[in-house]
C-alpha cells in the first residue's frame, strides 16, 4: 500500500545519509522512536525528535540503549512502528533486546551507524566491523534480516525496505549504514507518498479465543495483535507454545527456534536483494556492500581499464546471506575479492559458501577511512593473475 | 568524466560547513551534476581550523573524499597553513585578503582574493562572510551557474535572512567579475 | 485447592496455567490475590490493562494474569511498559516485577521513569533476595542476613525503597506486606486509578531460601513477624522507612500528590511553543494526576 502522506517529505533534498534515514523511517510510517544520543548516529534521533511531534509520533530519550532497545518493542506491542538508533558501543547494549525481538517476533527496525572498534574506538570515523554482531551478537540461535545502504539516497530506500522486511517476517530489522555512509551529504530524491511502498503490519483477522499468537501459515509468520484488542496476549523470551505459554522443553524448543530460523532461511531468495554488473565472463567478482562497495566500484574500474574482466556484487540486503546467488556465482567465476572495513567478516561467508570451488581474497581495512581504490585494484589485478 | 575535488576551510562558527552545502546542493540540486559532501565531525570540527569538502562531478562519484583539492576556498590563516599543501598542482586558491597571507604559495597554483569581511561588514552583518565568499567562489572559479549557486543560497539560509545573504552573494559575485576585468 | 472454581479471583488468572511456580509459603501469590481484587475493585477496563514483569519468581506473575502479559528482559519491564503506555496512552499498563529485576538491574529504568513520572504503577514484591536463581544477595537484603553469595552476612546498606521512589518524584508510594491484605488491596486499587508514577512496594516471604538460610521458620512464622512488628504509619517521611535484619516494618502510604505526567508535560511545552497547530498527543485515562 501506499505510504501515509503526513510523513513523506517528497522532494529533491540535498541530505546526508543520518537525515535521510531519519525520513525513510517516516516515510515507511514509523511513528515512534526510542533513542540515546551516540555519535556518529545521533543526527538520526535529533531530526526524528523534531519531526515526530508534529506529525502525532512520540520521541523518546531513554536514559541508556539498554531502554531505548526494549523501549521500542514496547511501542511496538502497543501498535506503533517503532525505531532506535545507535553506533557500535550502543549496538552492543542492546544486543540481548534483539534476541527478544527475535524470539517474540516482534517487528522492528535497529539502525547501526558503524564507527571504527572494538570498544570506543574511532566515535567519528567509519567502520564495517559490526556486520558479524549483527548476525550473531545476541545469545542463542536465530535469524535477523539486515541490510547495508551506500549513500543517502540509499539509507532513506534501505530504511523503508527495513521497516517492510520486518513487517513481513516479523524479526528485528537492521540498518547497517557506516560514519561515511551517514554523514555524506548527497541529493536524495523522496517520491510522493503514493510512489512509496509501505507495508502495513499483519495484523489477525481472528477474534479473541479464536486467535492463538503464535499459529503461523505457509510462511512460517504468525499474524499479530496488539495490547488492548482483547486477546489477552501473552508474550514472552521464554521458549513458548502457540498460545504464547511458555514451555521447559526440547520438544518445544525444536518447534519453536527451528521455526524462527527457518522462516528466514527457508525464505532468504525471497528476501534477498542486490545488485550485478558485468558478471558474465567475469575473472573475478568483487563482492561488497555499504560504502566499501562504492570505493570497490572505482577500483574495479582501473582494474577494468588494465583489462581485467571483473564483475562486481553489492549486497544490499547482507543477513540473510544470499548463499543461492554466490553459489551460483562460484561456478561461472575463478576468485572472489571482498573488501571491507574489517580484518574479514562477510568474507568469511563468501569463502563459506564458495566452498573452495574458488578462492576468496579479503582485502581488509580496519577503518578510520575508506580503501584506497588502488589497493582494491592491485587485489583484483593479483587475483585475476593468480587464477589464470 | 571531469571530476572537481573542492575544499572550504576556515575556523569553527565561520559557516564553513554551510558554504560547502551551499556548493554541493547547487551542483546536485540545480545544475545537473553529481555532488558528495564530507566534513569533519567531532571536537575537531569545533575548533581551530575546520574543513568542508566537495566532489563535483558529470558522473556518478564513488569516492566520497577529497585529498587533491582543485580549488581551496580558505577563510583563517590557520587553515590555509593546514590545507594549502594539499593543493592539486595548478590549483585555484580563493580566499578571504584579510584572514588570509597566502605564503608559502603552492606551485602554481592561481589565487583569488576578495576582501569579504569588509563586504559583509558594509552590508551590517559580519556574519554574512561566508556568503560573500561563495559568490566570490562561484564568480572565479566558473564551477556551477550563478543561478545554481544563489538558489542554493536562497533555501539554505534561514527565512528572515535571506534578502541580506541574497545581497551577500551578490557582492561577493560581483568583486569577482570586477577583478577579472 | 477444591475452591477454585468458586474463587472471586479465578477470572483473572490464567487457571490453565495453575499450579504457579512459587514455592507453599509464598507472598507473591497473596499479593495477586490482593492485586486481582483491586482489578475489580477500582473497575479497570481489563482489556485495556497490560501488565509486564522482568524475570524472577515474581517476573512470573504477568503470565498468570488473564490481561495482556509480557514477560520480558531481566531488569527491563519498565522500559518496556514506557514504550507500550506511549505507543497508546489508553492503556493501563502495570509493571509487576521483584527487588532484583526492579532495583539492581533495572534500577536506572526506575529512577528514570518516576523522574519522568511516566503513567505506570508499579508493584514491586520485595522478599529480600533473588528466589529464581537460589537465594543471593538483593539491593534490599538486610545487614547481617546471610545469602548463597554473602555466606558471611549482607554488609551493604540496602535500598530504603519507598524513600527511592519518593526522591525520584513518584506520585504514589506505599508499602505493605503480604500480612496486610486488606490494605494492600486497597493500596493497589488507589493507586490504579491515579495518573503518573505510582509506586507500592510488597515484602514478601521467601520461606525456601531467605527465611531457611537465616533461620527465620516457615511462612506461618514470616506471617506473624508481619503482624507483630509492622507499624502502620501512613503519611511517614519516607527517609525513615529502612529496614534492618528482622527489625520493625514500618508500612503505610506515604505518598499521594501529583504532577505532570510525561505525556501531559510534553502537550503542555509542545502546546507553548507550536501554538494552536499542535494537536496534543493522546494522554489516556485518569484525566488528571489528582483523582486518587
Amino acid at each position: 500500500m501506499a505510504a501515509d502522506p503526513t510523513g513523506v517529505l517528497t522532494g529533491q533534498h540535498y541530505l546526508d545519509g543520518n537525515h535521510a534515514a531519519c525520513e525513510g523511517a517516516l516515510a515507511a510510517g514509523c511513528r515512534f522512536a526510542s533513542g540515546y544520543p551516540i555519535t556518529p548516529s545521533t543526527e538520526i534521533v535529533e531530526r526524528i525528535a523534531a519531526r515526530l511531534p508534529r506529525m502525532g509520533g512520540m520521541f523518546i530519550q531513554m536514559e541508556d540503549e539498554i531502554a531505548a532497545s526494549i523501549t521500542l518493542q514496547g511501542a511496538v506491542w502497543g501498535g506503533k512502528k517503532a525505531l532506535t538508533v545507535t553506533s557500535g558501543p550502543g549496538f552492543s547494549l542492546m544486543m540481548e533486546h534483539i534476541g527478544l525481538a527475535a524470539m517474540t517476533e516482534c517487528p522492528c527496525v535497529f539502525i547501526d551507524v558503524q564507527r571504527g572498534g572494538p570498544s570506543t574506538g574511532l566515535p567519528t570515523l567509519p567502520g564495517q566491523g559490526d556486520m558479524m554482531q549483527a548476525r550473531w551478537g545476541s545469545h542463542g540461535d536465530y535469524e535477523i534480516i539486515a541490510l547495508c545502504p551506500e549513500s543517502p539516497q540509499e539509507c532513506f530506500d534501505t530504511t523503508i525496505e527495513a521497516f517492510n522486511l520486518a513487517e513481513q517476517w516479523r524479526v528485528p530489522v537492521m540498518v547497517m549504514m557506516d560514519e561515511c555512509v551517514g554523514h555524506m551529504t548527497e541529493r536524495v530524491i523522496i517520491p510522493s507518498a503514493d510512489k512509496l511502498s509501505v507495508l502495513d503490519r499483519r495484523w489477525t483477522t481472528k477474534k479473541p479465543g479464536e486467535y492463538r499468537p503464535f499459529d503461523v501459515g505457509a510462511d512460517l509468520v504468525p499474524d499479530m495483535a496488539k495490547a488492548g484488542d482483547g486477546h489477552r496476549l501473552f508474550v514472552t523470551g521464554l521458549t513458548h507454545d502457540e498460545r504464547g505459554y511458555p514451555v521447559m522443553n526440547h520438544k518445544a524448543q525444536e518447534k519453536l527456534v527451528r521455526r524462527l530460523v527457518d522462516k528466514i532461511r527457508l525464505n532468504a531468495d525471497k528476501i534477498a536483494h542486490y545488485e550485478e554488473d558485468q558478471i558474465d565472463g567475469a575473472e573475478v567478482v568483487v563482492i561488497s556492500y555499504g560504502i566499501t562497495a562504492r570505493v570497490a566500484q572505482r577500483g574495479v574500474q582501473i582494474a577494468r581499464d588494465k583489462g581485467v574482466k571483473v564483475g562486481t556484487m553489492r549486497l544490499i540486503v547482507v543477513w540473510p546471506f544470499p548463499e543461492t546467488r554466490i553459489r551460483e556465482l562460484a561456478q561461472k567465476t575463478r576468485a572472489f575479492v571482498v573488501p571491507e572495513l574489517n580484518y574479514g567478516q562477510m568474507s568469511l561467508e563468501v569463502e563459506r559458501v564458495a566452498a573452495g570451488k574458488v578462492p576468496t581474497v579479503l582485502v581488509p581495512h580496519g577503518g578510520g577511512e575508506v580503501h584506497d581504490p588502488e589497493v582494491i585494484a592491485e587485489a583484483i589485478i593479483k587475483a585475476a593473475r593468480s587464477v589464470s | 568524466m571531469a571530476v572537481t575535488e573542492i575544499k572550504f576551510g576556515g575556523f569553527g562558527g565561520q559557516g564553513i560547513i554551510l558554504a560547502g552545502m551551499i556548493v554541493g546542493k547547487a551542483a546536485a540540486l540545480y545544475d545537473n551534476k553529481e555532488a558528495t559532501l564530507t566534513q569533519a565531525f567531532g571536537p575537531e570540527a569545533r575548533g581551530s581550523a575546520c574543513s568542508a569538502q566537495v566532489v563535483v562531478s558529470d558522473s556518478r562519484i564513488l569516492y566520497p573524499y577529497v585529498h587533491r583539492p582543485h580549488i581551496m576556498m580558505l577563510m583563517s590563516q590557520d587553515a590555509y597553513t593546514r590545507f594549502s599543501p594539499e593543493l592539486a598542482k595548478g590549483g585555484t586558491l580563493v580566499i578571504e585578503e584579510d584572514l588570509v597571507n597566502p605564503v608559502p604559495l603552492p606551485e602554481g597554483a592561481v589565487v583569488y582574493k576578495a576582501p569579504a569581511t569588509r563586504i559583509a561588514e558594509e552590508l551590517g552583518r559580519r556574519m554574512v562572510l561566508n556568503i560573500v565568499m561563495v559568490g566570490f567562489f562561484a564568480s572565479v572559479t566558473k564551477l556551477l551557474s550563478a543561478e545554481a549557486v544563489r538558489k542554493a543560497v536562497q533555501d539554505s539560509v534561514p527565512k528572515g535572512t535571506i534578502d541580506l545573504n541574497l545581497k551577500a552573494f551578490d557582492r561577493g559575485f560581483e568583486w569577482g567579475k570586477k577583478i577579472a576585468n | 485447592m477444591s475452591d477454585t472454581a468458586t474463587n472471586p479471583v479465578n477470572p483473572y488468572l490464567r487457571l490453565e496455567r495453575m499450579p504457579s511456580i512459587w514455592c507453599p509459603g509464598c507472598g507473591i501469590g497473596t499479593s495477586v490475590n490482593c492485586f486481582a481484587r483491586a482489578l475489580t475493585q477500582a473497575k479497570l477496563d481489563l482489556k485495556m490493562t497490560s501488565i509486564v514483569s522482568g524475570i524472577g519468581c515474581t517476573g512470573r506473575v504477568s503470565g498468570y494474569m488473564s490481561l495482556d502479559s509480557f514477560h520480558t528482559t531481566h531488569g527491563r519491564a519498565i522500559p518496556f511498559a514506557t514504550g507500550l503506555k506511549l505507543a497508546n496512552p489508553d492503556l493501563n499498563v502495570i509493571v509487576y516485577s521483584g527487588e532484583g529485576d526492579l532495583m539492581a538491574i533495572g534500577g536506572n529504568h526506575f529512577i528514570h521513569a518516576a523522574r519522568r513520572n511516566m503513567d505506570l504503577l508499579v508493584v514491586c514484591v520485595n522478599n529480600f533476595t533473588y528466589g529464581m536463581t537460589g537465594g543471593q544477595v538483593s539491593p534490599t537484603s538486610p545487614g547481617g542476613a546471610t545469602y548463597t553469595t554473602a555466606p558471611f552476612g549482607q554488609f551493604e546498606e540496602p535500598f530504603n525503597l519507598p524513600h527511592l521512589a519518593d526522591s525520584c518524584g513518584a506520585v504514589y508510594v506505599s508499602r505493605w506486606t503480604t500480612f496486610h491484605v486488606r490494605q494492600l488491596t486497597k493500596s493497589m486499587r488507589e493507586a490504579m486509578t491515579k495518573k503518573g508514577f505510582r509506586f507500592i512496594e510488597v515484602i514478601s516471604p521467601c520461606p525456601t531460601l531467605y527465611q531457611r538460610r537465616n533461620k527465620l521458620g516457615d511462612g506461618l512464622d514470616a506471617m506473624k513477624f508481619y503482624k507483630e512488628s509492622s507499624v502502620v504509619k501512613n503519611g511517614a517521611d519516607t527517609r525513615d522507612l529502612n529496614i534492618g535484619f528482622q527489625t520493625p516494618i514500618t508500612v503505610g502510604n506515604f505518598v499521594n500528590r501529583s504532577r505532570p505526567s510525561f505525556i501531559e508535560a510534553q502537550n503542555k511545552r509542545y502546546t507553548e511553543v507550536f501554538g494552536p497547530s499542535y494537536k496534543p498527543y493522546p494522554e489516556g485515562p485518569h484525566g488528571n494526576g489528582a483523582n486518587a
